[in-house]
């Protein structure tokens, strides 16, 4: 098959993204496949329509590969695609648009607010800050709404870290969300073809947060997989992640991670519609676990880009 | 189910294949920030990149003629270590106007000014040494200093260049400890990044002290002709006459970077050393390359071009600072460089410079924030709210326009951060009343963020 692997782009994780897609065309074309590599830019469409593939694998993290706007102008194009529609590409890219939709339908996941930066701006969201607080309880986090990789993620202790963790998360996008910050361990769990795969913990050496550098730099962090959990809650990890999948609408894979506290229910933290596939990435060592190698899971990535029924945008 | 520990995974196969001086130096964020600045719709000012545009095409053509002409077997072979002797002649006469006298036998021929920092580092440097750099300093170095498990010391500059009298308390320190920094890194004339540059006195101090503590320095001069205003200092090199001082220098900024051509000069037993060094990192400097400065130095004049191109970035560098008076907050400063290719600006304390560039990135401008330039824990909290701006690598109209962004995103955070802290009903009711008192509400704002750090 002639498959066009669109990566990089101008995202913030544009660097990322390249090592998930040189890694995804080199395994494709280890499986026989004729595989063209795509730097994502103005000349996107001109380039596909010399390229003529079959299909197109979507290499790409962050704003424009992740949140639709990609799919939307291959559904145009006429390029089947692999992975999340436009629609759950874009309500999954958006943490706080999940956790509205996860909380309505009784999916755990932290408390939180979500506000645009207009709404400081002009309706005086600041105002209201004291009663967000006391509503959600400190420690909090505050994260952009649509932003990968931990970028521009931040705690705050007390009230007066607010504003700095608010300027910081502004900065990423004009959303953000305040969530109650739930101590645990650090779990995500893949879903494969609406199947769960084993889940993966990192623990960061040192005891730091997962954030873009123990990502992506390796030795930085240490992967359990399967993670060391009782088999009931492997279960329930499994069935909240199948369940949230399904609820997002999203097609052939993503990945769900969660905060798993000491006691009580694992928590939702956000989905992941691409995920990333370095050499660090968690969806490739859950494949691995449940004995997917890696030409395997790109094989079994690409073909969602012909399982899904063509429909036209509405 | 198989439990399998991450030991046994791929990942970590090659992680315990690792040195330790590798997981030294880390990736970051910024790193990949700065990846999707050269775009052609960012204005970047963050590269530190010479103008190459203006470079007389048909001179660079007869030297390549010339070159390919007359050392065609030369420049095809291996030349030896140290360098050619005809470029170590011609890197005599450029120190010689800096009033040096190098002995071309003292000389060694690098891959770049960036080779040079790396072979000092390499054979001075056992882990776990203390080295002495300025706060800021130049980013591209650390990278070196932390391979070679140096422990780095910083020392504070301000617009006279390093603090002289901290860098003697902070060795009387070192010495009560029991500890001799292995060598002193500066860069006294258009810092990078600061752009500031070291006094008269404090250069003839700093010199003092080296002798006196048997100190060595590492003078590290790639700007030092790039003047564009105010009278030329010595160097340290001059002054010093060459007992502690090792010189480091590059073709890069007096004629091209590309060539990765640049040298150090110093006492014979470091240049022996560093040369043996240099022969385990790569046997030799490109052949072509040197070649093509000899070619060169034989068809022009090199201050011509020195000339023309300190012609290009004086105009650029008043562009940027007519820009920044306009474009730039009121309690923004910023250093005012007689030369070189950087000014650094040091913003409200608020406000953190990497996540400024992500916003700024979002408008197409770019720039280097401070961070980078400080060796502290991470993250260290010194240059959080600093940049380095270039004016040397666009033209005068895209340099203002990239000042007006950067200024918008500053402006657009200020506001924000008002909005919070409530201090815009201050601003509000004061504006109308005395407008004057605005900036006294701004300092209150200012306490606050300090009360919570």
């Amino acid at each position: 098959m002639k498959v066009a692997v669109l990566k990089g782009g101008a995202s913030m994780e544009r660097q990322v993204s390249l090592r998930s897609g040189a890694r995804i065309a080199e395994a494709l074309r280890a499986g026989g496949h004729e595989v063209v590599e795509i730097d994502v830019d103005q000349s996107l469409v001109l380039n596909l329509r010399e390229a003529a593939p079959d299909a197109a694998f979507i290499a790409l993290h962050g704003r424009g590969g992740e949140d639709g706007t990609v799919q939307e102008l291959l559904e145009i194009v006429g390029i089947p695609y692999t992975g999340c529609g436009v629609l759950s590409s874009a309500w999954t890219m958006d943490k706080s648009l999940t956790k509205s939709l996860l909380q309505k339908h009784g999916v755990p996941t932290p408390r939180f607010v979500a506000f645009g930066e207009s709404a400081f701006k002009s309706l005086g969201a600041s105002d209201a800050l004291d009663q967000i607080e006391s509503l959600l309880g400190f420690p909090v986090v505050v994260k952009p709404a649509r932003q990968g990789s931990a970028l521009g993620v931040n705690f705050a202790a007390d009230h007066s870290e607010m504003p700095p963790a608010i300027l910081s998360a502004f900065s990423y996008d004009d959303k953000l969300l305040i969530e109650q910050f739930v101590k645990g361990r650090e779990v995500a769990v893949s879903v494969l073809d609406g199947e769960a795969l084993p889940a993966v913990e990192a623990i960061v050496r040192g005891g730091d947060f997962y954030d873009f550098e123990s990502r992506y730099e390796i030795g930085k962090t240490d992967y359990v997989c399967p993670a060391e959990i009782d088999d009931a809650v492997a279960k329930r990890l499994s069935a909240i992640a199948v369940e949230t999948f399904t609820l997002l609408g999203c097609h052939g894979f993503a990945r769900v991670d969660f905060m798993l506290p000491e006691n009580g229910e694992p928590q939702v933290l956000e989905v992941n519609s691409i995920p990333g596939l370095t050499q660090t990435s968690l969806m490739p060592m859950a494949a691995e676990a449940a004995g997917i190698s890696f030409e395997q899971l790109a094989e079994r990535l690409l073909a969602t880009a012909q399982s899904r029924q063509a429909y036209p945008i509405g | 189910m198989d439990r399998k520990r991450s030991s046994k995974h791929d990942l970590e196969r090659y992680a315990r294949l690792f040195a330790e001086r590798s997981e030294k130096v880390k990736t970051s964020a910024m790193r990949d920030m700065m990846s999707i600045t050269d775009r052609p719709e960012v204005i970047s000012l963050a590269s530190g990149m010479p103008d190459t545009k203006s470079f007389p095409k048909d001179l660079l053509e007869s030297v390549f003629v010339d070159m390919a002409r007359h050392h065609s077997a030369e420049l095809l072979q291996y030349t030896p270590t140290e360098g050619i002797t005809p470029v170590k002649a011609r890197i005599a006469e450029v120190m010689a106007a800096e009033n040096i006298k190098a002995d071309v036998d003292n000389i060694l021929v690098t891959t770049g000014g960036q080779q040079a920092i790396d072979l000092i580092t390499r054979v001075l440097v056992n882990p776990g040494d203390t080295i002495i750099t300025e706060a800021p300093t130049y980013p591209g170095a650390v990278p070196s200093f932390l391979s070679f498990q140096a422990e780095a010391v910083q020392i504070d500059i301000d617009d006279a260049g390093i603090r002289v009298d901290l860098l003697e308390q902070e060795l009387d320190r070192l010495a009560a400890e029991g500890v001799t920094p292995k060598f002193i890194y500066t860069v006294p004339t258009f810092q990078n990044p600061a752009g500031v540059t070291m006094s008269l006195e404090r250069r003839k101090r700093l010199v003092e002290i080296a002798s006196e503590r048997e100190l060595l320095v590492l003078e590290d001069n790639p700007y030092g002709m790039l003047r564009y205003s105010g009278e030329p200092l010595p160097t340290l090199r001059e002054l010093d006459g060459g007992n502690f001082v090792i010189y480091l220098g590059t073709f890069s900024k007096i004629f091209a970077p590309g060539l990765r051509m640049g040298w150090i000069e110093g006492p014979s037993p470091v240049i022996e050393k560093c040369n043996i060094a240099k022969a385990a990192a790569d046997l030799n400097s490109s052949g072509p390359a040197q070649y093509l400065i000899e070619s060169y130095f034989e068809q022009a004049d090199w201050r011509d071009w020195v000339k023309t191109a300190n012609g290009i970035y004086k105009s650029r560098r008043d562009a940027m600072l007519t820009a920044l008076e306009r474009y730039f907050p009121a309690e923004a400063s910023w250093t005012k460089p007689e030369g070189g290719l950087f000014i650094w600006a040091t913003l409200p304390e608020q406000i953190d410079t990497t996540d400024l560039l992500t916003k700024a990135l979002r408008s197409n401008v770019a720039f280097v924030p401070g961070a980078g330039a400080f060796l502290g824990s991470t993250p260290d909290p010194r240059g959080r709210n600093t940049m380095r701006l270039n004016f040397s690598g666009v033209p005068e109209d895209r340099i203002t326009e990239g000042i007006r962004r950067i200024g918008e995103v500053i402006e657009e955070q200020l506001e924000l951060w008002r909005t919070m802290t409530g201090e815009h009903r201050t601003v509000k009711t004061d504006a109308v009343a005395a407008p004057e008192e605005s900036s006294v509400s701004w300092l209150a704002g200012r306490k606050m963020k300090r009360q919570a750090g």
